[in-house]
């Protein structure tokens, strides 16, 4: 997907103004964030499993190597085979590869967010493989030819009115009068509709939600099973997970499950979690007949011990994003690339550059609230202060701003000075506004004005004022 | 018999007055200092200062921002506790200057001494001066927004709510998403207008909702986002810090108003 990061402004006011986006959006607050915050009083010792998956990450970053080492020696015992990918085209050859030697027509998708940070549809396509996205979310964007809005709920931008009119038009071998009005009838329409893909696939692909060390298994939470049927099914499992999801343990990838799930959508676990090591053994009734993990570092390496580091805790839950006022108003697509929301803000700079993502760190208000929820209590907010300061360094805040700001600066470090200036200033200002107590309109200050009122200030300065009380006592 | 002698003598406070108050609203530092000083304290307002910095540090602008702390850290040792009627410009005095200034130790230790004593007013009042009332008449329903550097950063939620509940003939309507943020954010509203004022309006929607006369919260920098959003609207609704309510010194016209006469 090429990132359309840089156009973020233009992109989020197009947004602003699209009504079905706004409805669909209102949603996540009655949904997500009110499961979370039940699923969160529901459980005495949530804060302390926040603490506890934070250490185990933590742990697992520090000593990565050694863990990943030991991750590929376990699934090579147990049949499988790993292909480290240093970068996204990597990661696409390794993948292509593997379906052409199966001789692969088709390939079904669970979802996998690292399939959308490669691109791997579109490449597969080109080369004459179809892909079949398999998550009712996915596949509906799919349809749609949209990107993904949202790390957990890929199609959350889209209303039930509009699924119901793709799906009138796309599945035409169905009758028209049929009763498409609740979400359960949807999901069964795009079940049936899948039925038959499941069966024909070469070829499944997944993502992985943990990768543990010890046993060399893939893990994926789904709410749908439509990624067992995905990895199951095909004579091909093809695992695509990023590097930072390996833990060490089985009782570690509990203690992140436990966290996941809540955080995600309030659920105290989800509805399939499915843990897969290694292709089909000979007493096993049924699996796949090859298992491959691809293995993608795309620039996360370069994140370990820089000011980044701590973001390869996430674990993709979306409360940062649930929880976002910014991404509450402007949804997921404006953001330009895979990744939506201050997790997005933080990772995409890293992933695709400063100059591209740019826009993505300075558009939040520093609210906390995303740290606030977060089960690894990433420090969204100050990695995303670093990116400004890089940008600043780099010369990319743009001029007016930045001259605004030496301006402001350089009187506000001479106190005598400033006090001076805005001595006589401020009580202008407020000679000009005190009819009406505000302004509607202010020279240098159309971005306020443009939708809200200035309120004037009240006359002399404080500094002012107490000064003349201290001279007359 | 010692801890009377700790109580009576007087703590000496040094008000930090902030940038937007000493600008916009001096009343809400004559409230700020009638609190302290009736909450037993020594209050002096130091010329030095000017702004915390906190423009410059959120916009990568680490180098100004890191003279600005210091400037400002050099105007206020001298007192027992610097106090600052904003969750924001305390935040940035108690959590962020220690980061700023970390990298040098000898700043780095006066950072943190400094972050220790630096406070924002109403849970200054309430935490360290023990403070569980006013003492004044108010007549109205008031809605109290949590603005998100005080709330996330420092846990004031309950210390406001505390001494607004103590005063007689108040009575406190509580908006529903009282926790999430206006949509100011420093210099973000500035540079992202609409996707601000899109955060605003919902907020706006929900100050109206509560059905209260007056809007109060502890930060200017939100206090004149939301009151220039209700003006806009036409709303009639009072805008005021939530120190002039508590200090009793309401007759000011409120934010963004011009007396009563509309």
């Amino acid at each position: 997907m090429k990132p359309q990061s840089r156009a973020f402004k233009t992109n989020a006011t197009q947004a602003l103004t699209n009504e079905p986006l706004k409805k669909a959006l209102g949603g996540i607050k009655h949904g997500f964030v009110a499961n979370r915050a039940r699923a969160r009083a529901n459980l005495p010792e949530f804060e302390q499993l926040r603490d506890e998956a934070k250490a185990v990450k933590e742990h697992t970053l520090a000593h990565l190597d050694l863990y990943l080492e030991e991750y590929e020696k376990k699934v090579t015992a147990s049949g499988g085979h790993v292909h480290w990918a240093p970068t996204a085209s990597d990661a696409r050859e390794a993948i292509l590869k593997i379906c052409q030697d199966a001789g692969a027509k088709t390939v079904t998708k669970g979802k996998t967010m690292i399939g959308e940070e490669i691109a791997i549809n579109d490449y597969l396509e080109d080369a004459g493989i179809t892909p079949v996205e398999t998550d009712l979310g996915e596949y509906l964007i799919q349809i749609r030819n949209e990107a993904p809005s949202h790390i957990i709920a890929p199609a959350i931008h889209l209303t039930k009115d509009q699924v119901e009119a793709d799906f009138r038009k796309l599945h035409t071998s169905l009758p028209y009068d049929r009763v498409l009005e609740e979400p359960a009838q949807l999901v069964a329409e795009a079940r049936k509709m899948l039925r038959e893909q499941f069966l024909a696939a070469d070829v499944g692909i997944t993502g992985a939600n943990l990768l543990i060390a010890e046993t060399g298994t893939s893990v994926i939470v789904t709410n749908e099973g439509n990624g067992d049927l995905t990895q199951c099914l095909p004579r091909v499992h093809i695992v695509i997970a990023s590097i930072e999801k390996t833990v060490p343990t089985l009782e570690d990838a509990n203690t992140i499950l436990r966290v996941l799930a809540r955080s995600a959508t309030g659920q105290e676990c989800s509805t399939y979690t499915t843990f897969t090591t290694g292709p089909k053994r000979p007493e096993d009734p049924d699996g796949p007949e090859e298992y491959h993990v691809v293995l993608l570092d795309n620039g996360r390496t370069e994140m370990l011990g820089s000011e980044f580091h701590d973001m390869l805790r996430c674990i993709r839950c979306g409360a940062c994003m649930n929880h976002c006022p910014v991404y509450g108003a402007v949804g997921g697509h404006a953001y330009g690339w895979v990744y939506p929301g201050p997790m997005g803000a933080v990772l995409t700079p890293s992933l695709i550059g400063i100059d591209e993502a740019g826009h993505l760190p300075n558009a939040s208000t520093f609210c906390g609230r995303c740290e606030a929820v977060c089960p690894m209590r990433i420090p969204l907010p100050k990695m995303m202060r670093h990116y400004r300061e890089r940008e600043y360094e780099k010369g990319n805040t743009p001029h007016r701003y930045k001259l605004g700001l030496k301006l402001w600066a350089f009187a506000a470090k001479r106190y005598r000075l400033y006090q001076a200036l805005t001595g006589l200033a401020i009580p202008l200002m407020a000679r000009f506004g005190k009819r009406s107590g505000r302004f509607r309109t202010i020279p240098l200050a159309g971005g306020w004005t443009r939708h809200r009122d200035l309120p004037a200030p009240q006359g002399k300065t404080f500094q002012q004022l107490w000064r003349e009380k201290e001279a007359k006592s | 018999m010692a801890k009377t002698e700790i109580a009576e003598a007087k703590p000496s406070v040094g008000l930090f007055v902030t940038c937007l108050v000493d600008l916009i609203r001096p009343s809400v530092g004559f409230a700020a200092v009638k609190l302290l000083e009736e909450a037993g304290c020594k209050v002096e307002v130091p010329r030095a200062q000017t702004c915390c910095g906190q423009p410059a540090y959120n916009s990568g602008d680490k180098k100004d921002a890191h003279e600005l702390a210091l400037n400002t850290i050099a105007a206020f040792e001298g007192y027992d506790y610097v106090v600052a009627p904003s969750g924001s410009c305390a935040g940035m005095l108690s959590h962020h200057y220690p980061e700023l200034l970390g990298d040098n130790p000898e700043t780095a230790e006066r950072a943190h001494a400094f972050a220790k004593k630096a406070h924002e007013l109403v849970s200054f009042l309430v935490d360290v001066r023990g403070i569980k009332k006013v003492d004044i008449k108010y007549s109205g329903r008031v809605t109290y927004h949590d603005s998100c550097a005080g709330l996330r950063e420092l846990g004031i939620k309950d210390q406001p709510r505390k001494l607004l509940k103590s005063i007689q003939g108040l009575k406190l309507q509580e908006m529903d998403e009282a926790e999430i943020c206006c949509g100011f954010g420093g210099t973000f509203c500035i540079k992202y207008p609409d996707i601000s004022n899109a955060i605003v309006e919902k907020k706006t929607a929900n100050i109206t909702a509560s059905k209260s006369d007056c809007l109060l919260a502890g930060d200017l920098g939100c206090l004149m986002n939301m009151a220039g959003k209700l003006s806009r609207e036409g709303r009639q609704m009072d805008v005021r810090h939530v120190a002039e309510v508590l200090a009793g010194m309401t007759d000011e016209p409120a934010i963004g108003a011009n007396g009563g006469e509309s």
